[in-house]
Parts: C-alpha cells; structure tokens; sequence
C-alpha cells in the first residue's frame, strides 16, 4: 500500500470533502444560524485549500481561499450567512470539484463570475490576497563576509516542557560557525525552590560565521515570540538588517533579560484564550467519522474478488455433480461441505458488495436544490429507507434513471406555488424517496404528490404518434406505461403533455439491464409514483434450470411465480391461442420450442413456468425443469448485445454453457402477443 | 538513531506524504486521524515528537495539544503543529497551549525533514 499515489488519495479525499462540505452547505440552508454547519463548512474548505496547495493543486487552493474567507467571517460574526451566500458557494463549490479533477484545464472565467457572486454575497469587500504558498523556508544567504555576532538569549520557563531543548539551539548556533558560549545561571533559584522542569538559565554567546543575521533568527524561529533575544554585531558596521528583527523579538535590554529571566509577562498574553477550545469540539459530520472504521477496497478488486467466487461456485457444482454420482461418502461428504462453504463464501460476498441507498439519495438533495431555484417552486424532499441496501453496481446504474425520474416529478408532476395553494394543497410540493426490501428485490420509489399524470394526453399523443389504434382498450397500467415508449418522448411531447416522456425510455431500459421493472401509480390531482423494481445483486442469482428441446436454460427464481403442468388437452386447445387460463384469469404463454425452433418433439409433459414483472404475467412453456441452480452471471460477448430473449450466459456443473432468459423481454413479448390477439379477435 | 514519531492529521493524502517523507529519512511513524486518537496514541506508547494539524473533526489540534501537556509523560516531547498562513491567530494559540514549533502548509517534504531534524536535535 506504500506505493500509494498521494495525489490519488487526495483527489479520493477532495471528492470527500466537497461532499462533506455540500451536505453542510445544503443543512444550512435550512438552518442559516447554525454555528456549527458553519464551522463544518468552513473547516472542509480549509482542509480542501491547505491539501490542494500540499499536493500541486494550486488554482483550486487560490479558489477556495476566497470562499473560505467569506466563511470565516461567518464564523466570525463579521457577516451573516445568507441563502445568496450559500448558493454562491455551492455553485464554487462544483468549480472546485472541477479544479480537482481537470486542474490544469482552462477554466475560462468561470472562477471570477463565481467569485464576483461570493463578493456579492458577503457584501463586496474583502482582500483576495490571491496566492498561498510560502513554506517556513530557511534562506541561505550567500554572503561570504564573516561577522562576528553577540547573542543573548533567554527562553521562557515553561519551554523545555514543551518540547524545546536549549542544547539544541545552542548546537544550532554551533553550527553557524565558531561559537563561545556562557550559561548565566544567576537566576537559579536555591535548589528547595527549584523546579526540576522550568529552565532559568540565560545564555551568552559570541558566534563568528559566514551566515548572515537571519541565520541566527532561524536557529530561534519556533521560539522567537516569547523570548528574550538580542543580537549584536561586534565587528564591522552594525548591519541594517538586524534592527527590525530584534525590535520585534525583544524590547527588553539585555540587563532586563538576566535580571528577569523568564519574562512572565509575555505567556499571559497567551492566555485568555485557553478557554476557546470547547466549542470548536463540535461533532464533525457523521459521515467523516464513520469512515474511519471502514476499509476502502477500489471496487475493481471487489469485482475479482466476485469473480473467483463466481468461479469457485461453478467447480463447486461440478464437484456436487461428480460426487452425486459417485459412491465413495468421503467424497460426498467433502463436496457437501464445499458446497456448504462456498454458499457462505457467496452470502458473505454480497454482503460486502452492498451499499446503503443513502449513498445515492444523497445526490438528490442538491438537485432537488437547485430545481427548486430554477423553476420557482418550493420542494420538499423527503428520503426513507436510506439504511436499505443495494449492490453497489445497482446503485451506480440507478443514479442517472432516478435523475430522470426526480426531474420528471419536479418539472412536470409538482405544480407552482401559487397552483398548488388554488388547488387547496400546501405551497411546498413533497418528492418522496423511499427504499425497501421486498425478497430478493429493493423497491426504489419516486413519489410525488403533484398533478398527477393526465390519461387523456398520454392517449391522445399515443394515438397520434401510432403506438396504439384510436380507441383501442387498454387498462390504466398499460395506457401509464405507454410513457416508455420510445416513441413517446418527442419534442412535441415534452412540451405539451403532462410530460412524463423525457427519457423515459432510457430509463425503462436500463432498469430492465438490471433485470428489474418499472410500476407506476398515478392518481389525478394528487400525485404519481413510480416504483422500481431490482434485484438485489447482479452477480449471482437463484435461478431455475429448465429444458427446451435439447438445450438448458435459466429461468431468474425471482420472477418465477408458480409452475403447472400443462395436459396435452390444454396444449391442443390453446393451439393458436397461446393462452391458459389460470385461476381465472387468462395468461399468454410463449412457447419456448418455438422461439427458439428447436425443431424437436415436444415432449409429454410439458410444463409451464409463470413469470411476472410487477402485476404482469406470461407462461413459459418448457420441456423439463431440471431444479434450481445457483446461477453464477456472465455477462455475454458484444456481438450478442441485440439478442433480447437472454440477459447473460452460466455455466454449468458439467461445463457446459446455460442462457438465462431476460424476463422483462418476455413478459412484454407475451404481453404484445396478447394485445395482437384482442385486436385481431 | 531512530526516533518515533506521531502524525496527527485528519487528511489521509497529508498523512501519507508525511508519512513517507519521515519514513524515508529514517523515522518510525505513527499515524492517527484525528487530536482523540492522537490522545490516545500518545498516551498508550511513547513518541520522542508529534506533528499534528490543527483543524481536525472529533478534537483539533489546539485541544489536544493542551491535553498532551497536561500529561507528565508527555513533559518536553517537542510537537510540531502544521498551520496555513491565515492562520496567525491559531499559531499563537497553539503556542500557548503548548506546541514546540510549527510548519506552514503547504509544506514540502525537505523542509518537513529539516524541521524534525531541528526538534528532534538529530
């Protein structure tokens, strides 16, 4: 881990901070007298200055002096924290995060627009010393001339329990060049008076050296403000340059300085301010201390991890199988075990794979920010189920449908202040994000409680657009999930609709590569919701082996709803019909045989597998089920990214390779069959 | 002869470069997040210096600097506190709490190197 690139870590910790320093940020506009939200800020924009300027990243430190300025008049009282200032340096704020991963980029004058906007914000006046390096640098002076120098010193009493050693110094001075050095010990106390730990002894010492005055204010840097120090040239023309420094560094004759050799008078000067400290002990942000306890793993390693055990699984099923067929019980009982084992292996796997949502509704809260700015309506966002959690790939790829979604609620679901107040509801609109556990799903949900989607939009522009027939039945579901069609968001559409069709395709898409599903529940006048369905993980599933014609396939458990045998009557009379009745209801079915043209006889007994996504339901009709099977996902090759019937491939005990069919592709198809069927009969 | 060292910083890029830097010179360090768990280090072994930031969550620097002097064993263990330029009003402070010598930051890793040297008297 030593050949950790520091820049690396910092970018990781910048990131970090602008997060700390944006939840802070966005706390504090709700709460714009809390002192500790401003102290939090103002901490993470020092820390963000001091690293950046450590680590080359001298545009962003320059940038984030200023807005750390104006937070520390904040904190001092000068000014006020205003919303104006807020936003201003939330809006710096993704500058940095810009300066940070493009440093040397052109900029353009992004950063002085943003800096005009701060100095507005705080009341324009303020320094803007612009730089900040400068490092406690020692000069070598190039003078060559010797000068012979007489210096007294004496430190404060309490120094040497602080961790300064006068021998130290001293060896300092003797390193500068020829040195005579005379302890004055005449302000010893009588040793029953002496305490071992305070230093009373003043020194003399006359140095010749090459170096220069500043030489000798070096070897007393740290010590320099509360000591008594004079420093005399005995040969040569008394230098120019001596007279600023001693006036600072002593007042005080060098009579004074033995007589008095600890010169209390300066360490009090230091101390009304002791009792400061208590109140800058403030918590810091949860997130900051929490993460201490963690181990950050790259997610790549994560993945290779998930891989070998991915690959363990499948030598695994294969040992099972060898061994099922095998009579030595040694054998059989060392496969059960690994079989017991690398279960575990896999259950623990997951679990590290898992993110709390929180990750990913923290995002929101800026969005929601600033689309509460842009269009002028007050929003209220409300998370839940933050603690529920999700395989940290699901996460990622749900970031940018939920943008969509939450854009979609503000913009066209929630209604203007003044609308809303008309239609008898709150001015604030309410977005609700929630999280929960249902099986082996997480159900994500957007839930506004806006205007709601109006139907007769949605199916006049489906009509017009020749996604469905003029008039032609459909249920409430089926007209809401018309919205997904691709179709469906065009210009047009966005503008005039109630407008739910921006991207919404993008977003069914890639909800369904994630082998989950989309519901959504819309009442008018009182808002919509819409729910996603996703599996918990992506990389291992239960899944249930069945077999059409000669070839093996996985079916996802968690779609499955029930298996029925389907009787050669039922086959027969459903010939051309495709549909079962099932409980009393109809339910299309798709026969596997076919889709695929195997070209075999079908067997039997031939069985239908019942999946659904949501409140949709297609059978599945296959040779055999085999069982379940822990199905080990890989993902297949690009020249196949146009087959939809099957979302990835396994691998089976034998070796041999197993498809797995995308369910969301098959539902609609068997839902496509049917409406095809009403329409024609 | 080697001396152990405790940094104390709440960053993890700036304890890694100090980190480094004193490693290579022939330092054993120590790190800790933050002034508690600086505390609590230097409490439970024995460093011959601390460097430490100031502005730290949990406890900062100036706290933990007086606590440290509050402890007899810590009596005459130098600390070196990192501070920025702004920050002439902490430095004096953190002098008065007890700190030994200070290094503005950004720092670079030679002029970490000297300074320790300095201190430490080695």
């Amino acid at each position: 881990m030593s050949t950790l690139d520091p820049v690396a870590v910092f970018r990781m910790e910048a990131a970090e901070c602008l997060e700390a320093i944006e939840a802070g940020l966005l706390d504090l506009t709700h709460q714009l007298d809390n002192k500790d939200l401003v102290d939090a800020v103002f901490r993470g924009l020092h820390t963000l200055k001091g690293s950046g300027a450590m680590f080359g990243f001298e545009a962003l430190a320059a940038f984030t002096h200023h807005c750390e300025t104006a937070f520390d008049r904040v904190r001092k009282g000068e000014v006020a924290a205003t919303s104006e200032l807020v936003a201003a340096v939330l809006a710096a704020q993704d500058h940095m995060r810009a300066l940070v991963d493009q440093p040397d980029a052109d900029h353009g004058d992004t950063g002085h627009k943003l800096l005009a906007q701060l100095q507005a914000a705080v009341g324009g006046k303020e320094a803007a010393p612009a730089a900040v390096p400068a490092t406690a640098a020692v000069c070598e002076a190039p003078a060559k001339k010797t000068n012979s120098w007489r210096i007294r010193f004496s430190l404060p009493a309490n120094s040497m329990a602080n961790g300064t050693n006068p021998l130290g110094l001293l060896d300092e001075l003797r390193d500068l060049g020829e040195c005579t050095v005379r302890a004055n010990t005449s302000a010893i106390p009588p040793l029953d008076e002496l305490t071992p730990t305070e230093l009373h002894i003043s020194w003399d010492v006359t140095l010749t050296s090459e170096q220069d005055r500043s030489a000798i204010d070096d070897v007393f840097i740290f010590v320099l403000d509360d000591m008594e120090l004079s420093v005399e040239e005995i040969s040569g023309q008394a230098a120019a340059t001596a007279a600023p420094v001693e006036e600072k560094a002593a007042p005080a004759p060098v009579a004074a300085a033995s007589a008095a050799p600890v010169s209390p008078a300066t360490v009090p000067e230091f101390r009304p301010v002791e009792a400061v400290p208590a109140r800058r002990e403030a918590p810091a942000p949860a997130s900051q201390a929490k993460a201490a306890e963690n181990v950050r793993v790259p997610a790549e390693r994560l993945d290779e991890l998930m891989d070998r055990v991915g690959e363990l699984v499948i030598a695994q099923s294969r040992l099972s199988q060898l061994a099922s067929a095998s009579a030595d019980i040694a054998l059989r009982s060392v496969s059960e075990e690994i079989e017991r084992l690398s279960g575990e292996l896999r259950d623990t796997m997951m679990v590290l794979r898992m993110v709390p949502v929180a990750t990913l509704f923290s995002r929101f809260r800026r969005l929601v920010h600033d689309l509460a700015r842009e269009t002028g309506k007050v929003i209220e966002l409300v998370t839940e189920g933050e603690s529920t959690e999700v395989d940290k790939t699901v996460i990622e790829r749900l970031a940018d449908p939920l943008v969509h979604l939450v854009r979609n609620s503000i913009d066209h679901g929630l209604e203007t202040p003044a609308d809303r107040l008309a239609s008898g509801k709150t001015e604030a609109g309410t977005v609700t994000l929630s999280a929960r556990q249902a099986g082996g799903e997480v159900i994500i949900s957007i839930k506004d409680d806006g205007r709601g989607i109006n139907r007769e939009r949605v199916r006049a522009k489906a009509e017009s657009s020749g996604l469905i027939q003029p008039g032609q039945p459909l249920s409430d579901s089926e007209l809401l999930q018309l919205i997904f069609a691709p179709g469906f968001s065009t210009a047009a559409a966005i503008t005039n609709l109630s407008g739910r069709g921006v991207g919404m395709d993008v977003v069914k898409k890639t909800v369904e590569a994630l082998r989950g599903a989309i519901d959504i529940v819309s009442v008018p006048g009182q808002g919509s919701e819409v729910s996603l369905r996703i599996p918990l993980t992506l990389a291992i599933i239960d899944g249930l082996l069945v077999r059409v014609g000669s070839g093996r396939y996985v079916i996802p458990l968690s779609a499955v709803e029930e298996c029925l045998e389907l009787s050669l009557e039922e086959d027969l009379r459903s010939r051309g019909r495709s549909f079962i009745s099932l409980r009393d209801s109809l339910v299309p079915f798709l026969r596997l045989r076919d889709l695929f043209r195997t070209g075999t006889k079908p067997d039997v007994h031939q069985k239908v597998v019942v999946i659904s996504t949501g409140t949709e339901r297609v059978g599945l009709v296959v040779d055999q089920i085999i069982g379940d099977h822990q199905t080990v996902i890989k993902s297949m090759s690009k020249l196949h990214n146009n087959v939809a019937t099957f979302s990835g491939a396994t691998i089976l005990g034998d070796g041999s390779v197993a498809l797995i069919l995308d369910v969301g592709h098959l539902v609609a198809a068997g839902q496509q069959q049917e409406a095809q069927l009403r329409v024609a009969g | 002869m080697t001396a152990n060292i405790l940094t104390v910083d709440d960053s993890a890029s700036i304890r890694l470069t100090t980190n480094v830097t004193l490693t290579n010179a022939g330092y054993t360090v120590t790190e800790a997040a933050d002034g508690a768990e600086g505390l609590a280090k230097a409490k439970s072994s024995s460093f011959d210096l601390i460097v430490t930031d100031l502005n730290m969550p949990v406890m900062d620097g100036l706290t933990m600097i007086e606590e440290l002097r509050r402890l007899p064993a810590q009596a005459g263990v130098p600390i070196i506190f990192l501070t920025t330029e702004s920050d002439a009003d902490l430095k004096a402070r953190a002098k008065a709490a007890g700190a030994t010598g200070w290094l503005t930051k950004p720092f670079d890793p030679e002029n970490l190197v000297k300074i320790v040297k300095k201190v430490l008297g080695r």
